[in-house]
């Protein structure tokens, strides 16, 4: 026995000792009937070639690795955002252990969020009795001042009416007639988390302002000065929403953020469990309807959502995830803009910072060339930013991205002549990136967690932005909008660059003639 | 004019698709601007309008796309008779696959694409029973505003627009929808219109229109046209005309349906004489042995 009372391997080295080696080895040998060694690395070969590459792009009825979640994902994203507001997936409860796993994984936080529970008799006879019997366990035992209602796959292919079943649970008393239980459908074959996001958003607003579910009078706009935010489908909201806060904070902005779940996903440890912890009031969720004017973050989070919006009578503002100097300013001037507020000393300064470190660290960013893959917006403001340093977005793939986000981005890469020979590859996955990263080679790739399988197969540095990071810990809680935002992304890129030029010039009196003190 | 949406429902084979194209084609004489959504997988609900075998549906193309937010929709969108615009939502094949959810992507799918922009009537021409939520997806809140039941004489017609009442009935109590009336396709059963009048009253309804029986139905849709447009002076276009005029002025004025049980349902056919009263003799007899009996 390696292990010991007295002396506990980690698993790292546990599974190093001779005997476990020699197990593995048999266990490969008897039962997976492996192909010869020769014909696996003859193969493995191939997988890396422009023929396979092709064979690859042609690919039309399997998708591999995809770069997306689904939308009950991006529905509970959106929902815990608001005070108190519990998000209740009808559906079944694997389904909603996903959620919180993943949303526990990458805050670090527990992520509270109930189902309906749904079982076989539930797919056979509808439903409704889930509806009923959960509104009032999940109202009784958790004591939310909101249910947010989103779907399953399961609930939408049996065509459960939520709107129906709601006002059901209501007449049975589950909930009070006058108790808030916005809902969207969104089923999770349908688009991405992006998705589901905008339409738990577009319900959420279509409830309060649109009468409340028929307890009271539709709202009448009555336009004031404030503005609203929606910051999209966002791994580093915890961070963002802060910075904007701050940043709005020093415009002197009235603002109203809808859907803040920046402090939810960052409760303290000092001894008291938050269920629920800050988010957009529901009073001010009600009077968003009142604003002069809302910016959206990331148009494609907020398509439906932002013409909803627009439909009240309010100038609706989006930007792609802006990253950095040019995006930052974008931003900035549309806010003095719709404001009239001018932006500070203390911003402008902050700019001239960041102008100041993109200067001082140029020479080891210059030219190099990114693969890059995530969300649509958020490529957009990576791809936008990465050509702002003098880099290059060799290619640039989204999952979840559509025709009209190929068309952004060939926009974006012809404003630049760091964009020639740039590619967007729209709905395409992470098997495609490998092929990709094969033929023709970049210096990094940026992407989420998943992206460390293509670094060990392709042997391409990741450089870890975008959702889910589960592998490294606390990036959430840094911004990555606005001056400062733009300073942490460079800063995680140049480390990664100093980490692998230590990495190649490591051997001593081989390589480290390059193994520099001072980069 | 607020656009007024309507539904077509029945057993299957009862002339559901047959009823609906004749009555909406003689609705857009009177000038209405119509949007037919078929919504049977096997995509027959506009073929009188469009004189087509069978139009390319929604959910083939979308397939065929990879998606449906791929489609556009002019891809989906056919025009036929009088400028009826006309869509088949499909289905899978029969064993597979779950019809259900391609209304609701279909429909979805209109929506959110402006096919109701500019129309005056939606019809929904929906498949034999209520079976599952996908296909009481017409039924639900600002859909359909009244439902009409297509049925006849026979028994398990008699059943089905029972059944469907009872899916009416589910989304009435929190939603608009009502029960707009029956219509009864002739089948030449006894006491065909008695039965029928007795069963909507039952419901709570009406019996809306009695179509006769006339060989002029099967001419026309041998053609793949409507009566109304096949023979538009004939005696039977002119009862689908009715048909037409009484649905357009029965906006507003459909009911709450009353469904009965399965022993109710008995008893009225009992009270019209089609079934004797428990006659235990004759259940699970054949006729063979009724005659040997009764000799």
């Amino acid at each position: 026995m390696t292990q010991s009372a007295e002396h506990i391997l980690d698993h790292v080295d546990l599974f190093r000792q001779p005997e476990y080696k020699e197990m593995l080895e048999n266990k490969r040998k008897n039962f997976e009937e492996p192909v010869p060694d020769a014909e696996r690395d003859q193969v493995r070969e191939w997988t890396k070639t422009w023929e396979y590459r092709e064979k690859n792009f042609s690919r039309e009825a399997l998708t591999v690795n995809p770069a997306k979640a689904c939308q009950p994902l991006g529905a509970v994203f959106a929902a815990v955002g608001f005070e108190s507001t519990l998000p209740f997936v009808h559906g079944s409860q694997g389904c909603v252990a996903y959620y919180r796993s993943h949303f526990s994984r990458h805050f670090k936080e527990p992520s509270s969020c109930v189902s309906s529970s749904m079982t076989e008799d539930a797919a056979v006879f509808g439903g409704l009795k889930n509806m009923i019997d959960g509104l009032a366990n999940a109202h009784a035992l958790y004591k939310p001042k909101m249910i947010s209602v989103s779907t399953t796959c399961m609930a939408e292919v049996i065509g459960d009416d939520l709107n129906a079943f709601i006002k059901n649970a209501k007449e049975e008393g589950s909930v009070p007639k006058d108790f808030d239980v916005p809902y969207a459908h969104t089923p999770a074959f349908v688009g991405s988390h992006i998705t589901g996001y905008d339409n738990v958003m577009k319900g959420i607003f279509e409830h309060f302002w649109g009468g409340k579910a028929g307890t009271e009078a539709p709202l009448v706009r009555q336009p004031n000065e404030k503005i609203n935010f929606i910051g999209g489908f966002d791994g580093y909201t915890v961070g963002n929403l802060r910075e904007i806060k701050r940043i709005f904070e020093l415009m002197d902005v009235d603002y109203t953020i809808l859907s803040d779940n920046s402090d939810v996903w960052d409760t303290p440890a000092d001894g008291q469990f938050r269920m629920y912890d800050g988010g957009t009031t529901l009073e001010d969720a009600a009077n968003a309807i009142h604003a002069k004017a809302t910016l959206s973050m990331q148009a494609f989070c907020s398509e439906k959502t932002g013409e909803y919006i627009a439909g009240t009578g309010q100038e609706v503002v989006s930007f792609n995830h802006p990253v950095g100097v040019a995006g930052t300013d974008k931003f900035l001037r549309e806010v003095a803009r719709i404001t009239g507020k001018s932006v500070p000393e203390a911003l402008r300064k902050e700019r001239g910072r960041l102008i100041d470190a993109i200067a001082d660290s140029s020479a080891h960013i210059h030219g190099k060339r990114f693969a890059i893959y995530g969300d649509p917006d958020l490529t957009l403001g990576l791809a936008g930013f990465l050509m702002e340093l003098g880099a290059e977005p060799v290619h640039v793939l989204s999952t979840n991205g559509g025709k009209a986000w190929e068309a952004e981005m060939d926009k974006l890469f012809a404003s630049s002549p760091f964009g020639k020979n740039c590619h967007a590859y729209a709905g395409k996955d992470l098997w495609h990136m490998r092929s990709l990263l094969f033929t023709e080679p970049v210096d990094f790739l940026i992407g989420n967690t998943y992206g460390k399988y293509l670094e060990r197969d392709t042997g391409t540095p990741l450089i870890r932005i975008g959702f889910p990071v589960f592998d490294r810990h606390h990036h959430h809680r840094y911004p990555v909008w606005g001056y400062q935002g733009g300073l942490n992304v460079l800063v995680w890129i140049l480390d990664k660059i100093f980490d692998v030029l230590d990495q190649n010039t490591i051997v001593a009196s081989k390589t480290d003639y390059s193994y520099d003190i001072i980069r | 004019m607020s656009l007024r949406q309507i539904a077509f429902y029945g057993k299957g084979g009862i002339g559901k698709s047959t009823t609906s194209q004749n009555t909406l084609a003689a609705l857009s004489d009177l000038g209405q601007k119509i949007l037919i959504v078929g919504c049977d997988p096997k995509a027959d609900s506009t073929r009188l309008i469009l004189h087509a075998k069978a139009q390319d549906t929604v959910l083939s193309l979308a397939a065929e796309a990879g998606s449906v937010e791929d489609l556009e929709l002019e891809d989906v969108l056919k025009t036929g008779y009088k400028n009826i615009r006309c869509v088949e939502s499909g289905g899978p094949e029969p064993g597979v696959g779950c019809a259900g959810r391609g209304v609701i992507t279909s429909i979805n799918f209109l929506e959110e694409n402006g096919a109701y922009d500019g129309i005056d009537y939606v019809s929904y021409d929906v498949l034999g029973d209520v079976v599952c939520g996908g296909f009481a997806m017409p039924i639900r809140e600002n859909k359909a505003q009244e439902i009409y039941i297509v049925m006849s004489g026979e028994m398990m017609a008699m059943y089905a627009a029972n059944n469907i009442s009872k899916g009416i009935l589910k989304y009435a109590n929190t939603g608009g929808v009502r029960l707009g009336g029956l219509v009864c396709n002739e089948r030449q059963t006894d006491k065909e219109l008695e039965l029928a009048e007795a069963l909507a009253k039952k419901l709570n309804s009406k019996l809306i229109h009695f179509v006769p029986r006339d060989n002029i139905v099967q001419h026309a849709e041998l053609r793949r046209m409507t009566v109304i447009e096949y023979a538009p002076d004939s005696k039977q276009a002119d009862e689908y005309r009715q048909l037409a005029k009484k649905i357009h002025e029965n906006g507003g004025k459909g009911t709450i349906p009353t469904p009965i049980t399965m022993e109710e349902l008995e008893e009225l056919l009992m009270e019209f004489g089609i079934m004797k009263k428990e006659d235990e003799s004759v259940i699970g007899k054949s006729a063979a042995d009724l005659a040997a009996a009764s000799a």
